[in-house]
């Protein structure tokens, strides 16, 4: 039910962890629903993400969803990344099962959160 | 090549090689239909007829009790629709738990759509039907209990022997669905007056498709399958002889009791070496009142769908009741009966071994599990286990 290449970023996560002087984070989702998503972000001074990580409770989509999230937000502008859509990352993965959508959609959201975060507190 | 271990037995089994061969000639040379009166027919008469010999024999009932079927779910289906149809102007109610199989609890719910009363009892933490509540919810109206033998998930084993007593003396039927359970524990259905039992092949080293019910010489009962005749009318459609017989082949390899002791030494070292992993907790009972080959765990910090797919990439098949399980997105019925958190419930992970589980195999889950665990709980946000535990699990650590 899952492409390979979701499975590969559910082996081998690059951008499992957290980012230890990260300057915007984003939690979603709790233990009882079945997931959590966290996000951290480093934003430089030009508004570029340069560090993304993700710490994830969850299914195999989450966590794939997750991993994907990081390395295609990572190098951007936060303008650019606040357009990023859920429909991006199951593209990005290959496809995901319908009923798995709403691991991807609460990617974006954690993302969008720690985004949130950074301008709160700049 | 990767290993792969299977601790998926009771989602089905693999069939034995032994069944295999004792199956082969009902396909090509003996392949008559036991209707037919020539050579060929009685040949299939008579294979079939010697394992339902058999089958009668294990549980202790007499032969022309046994009904063929295609499996667990039409046995189900048939042993609640067949005796609410045929009662239904003696009573409308039927007592059933609410740890059943799916095919029991959507049979109900069509029953109750049919104008029937449902009763489901409720179920302590380790599975056990509240007897009291049984006794006290059987009225006038009550024609048929239905109880769950072996549960499926958390493994518990029925005190049989107390709720036939209990039926017996309300003069109320007793159907069970022995699915799981049957070879590998004691059913005997003239000492736990047991009026129907559901049976079947898969989940013992049996072919799928085949199953039987035994339903008591008393029981009115009618039947769902309309046909040729069949099963002494009580079941229409050409006998799957070839299944039949495999079956009949599965079960008496299966009976064997050194097995139970095999199996039931191998669960107890999986559950011993799984739950030595920090923050993993037993679902379902311990001891002789679980089935010999299931275990259930709850491991916290780590999603079931997640926990399931990290081990088969180590080669390890097992299951879970996570809401995040592949198709459904729906949370265990079992787990939530026996008041498992939210938390707990996708977390958890069924692990069930057959009797050709090796030791070496027990070993190697226990150690990718372990690192499974690890490696899944280092990328997780939820990190302190003690204090999360009080808040979501409603306990302390």
């Amino acid at each position: 039910m899952y492409s390979e290449k979701a499975l590969e970023h559910f082996k081998n996560p690059k951008f499992a962890g957290e980012i230890k002087d990260a300057n915007g984070t984003g939690e979603v989702g709790n233990v009882a629903c079945g997931d959590v998503i966290k996000v951290y972000i480093k934003v430089n001074k030009k508004g570029i993400l340069e560090d993304v990580r993700f710490q994830t409770y969850g299914c195999v989509a989450a966590i794939a969803a997750s991993d994907a999230l990081c390395e295609m937000a990572r190098g951007k502008h936060i303008d650019d990344v606040l357009k990023m859509k859920y429909e991006d990352i199951v593209k990005e993965l290959g496809g995901l099962p319908p009923v798995k959508f709403h691991c991807s959609v609460m990617g974006i959201q954690a993302l969008k959160k720690a985004i949130e975060d950074y301008k709160k507190k700049r | 090549m990767q290993r792969s271990v299977y601790l998926d037995n009771a989602a089905t089994t693999m069939v034995d090689p032994e069944v295999i061969k004792a199956m082969e000639p009902y396909f090509d040379r003996h392949y008559g239909n036991p209707s037919s009166i020539h050579q060929l027919g009685r040949e299939a008469r008579e294979a079939t007829e010697a394992s339902r010999d058999r089958i009668a024999a294990s549980i202790n009932s007499r032969a022309d009790e046994i009904v063929f079927t295609s499996g667990g779910t039409e046995g189900n289906n048939l042993a609640l629709k067949g005796v609410a149809f045929a009662n239904r102007k003696k009573g409308k109610h039927i007592i059933t738990t609410k740890i059943e199989h799916k095919c029991i609890l959507n049979s109900c719910e069509w029953l109750e759509s049919e104008g029937f009363k449902i009763t489901y009892l409720d179920v302590n933490r380790e599975g056990f039907v509240d007897l009291e509540q049984l006794e006290n919810n059987i009225t006038k109206e009550t024609v048929l209990v239905s109880i769950i033998h072996g549960q499926n998930e958390i493994g518990t084993i029925q005190d049989l022997q107390t709720i036939g007593k209990i039926c017996k003396e309300h003069d109320v039927w007793l159907h069970t669905d022995a699915c799981q359970s049957y070879t590998k524990t004691e059913l005997d259905v003239k000492k736990y007056n047991i009026a129907l039992a559901t049976l079947n092949a898969h989940k013992l080293h049996g072919p799928k498709g085949v199953g039987a019910l035994y339903i008591r010489e008393d029981v009115e009962f009618v039947p769902w399958q309309h046909g040729g005749g069949q099963e002494s009318k009580r079941r229409g459609g050409t006998e799957n002889v070839p299944g039949i017989v495999g079956f009949a082949k599965a079960v008496e390899l299966a009976s064997n009791k050194r097995h139970i002791e095999r199996m039931t030494k191998m669960r107890d070292k999986l559950i011993e070496g799984i739950t030595k992993i920090e923050d993993v907790s037993l679902n379902g009972p311990r001891g002789s009142r679980r089935l010999c080959n299931n275990a259930n765990f709850s491991f916290f910090g780590v999603e079931g769908e997640g926990l399931g797919m990290a081990l088969e990439q180590e080669g390890v098949l097992t299951s879970t009741g996570s809401a995040c399980s592949s198709r459904s997105l729906e949370k265990s019925h079992v787990l939530k009966a026996i008041g498992l958190s939210d938390a707990e419930i996708n977390s958890s992970t069924r692990m069930s071994i057959s009797r050709f589980t090796t030791e070496e195999e027990i070993d190697y889950a226990i150690e990718k599990t372990e690192y499974a665990v690890k490696k899944l709980r280092a990328i997780s946000p939820i990190k302190k286990a003690k204090e999360v535990l009080k808040n979501v699990f409603g306990k302390s650590a």
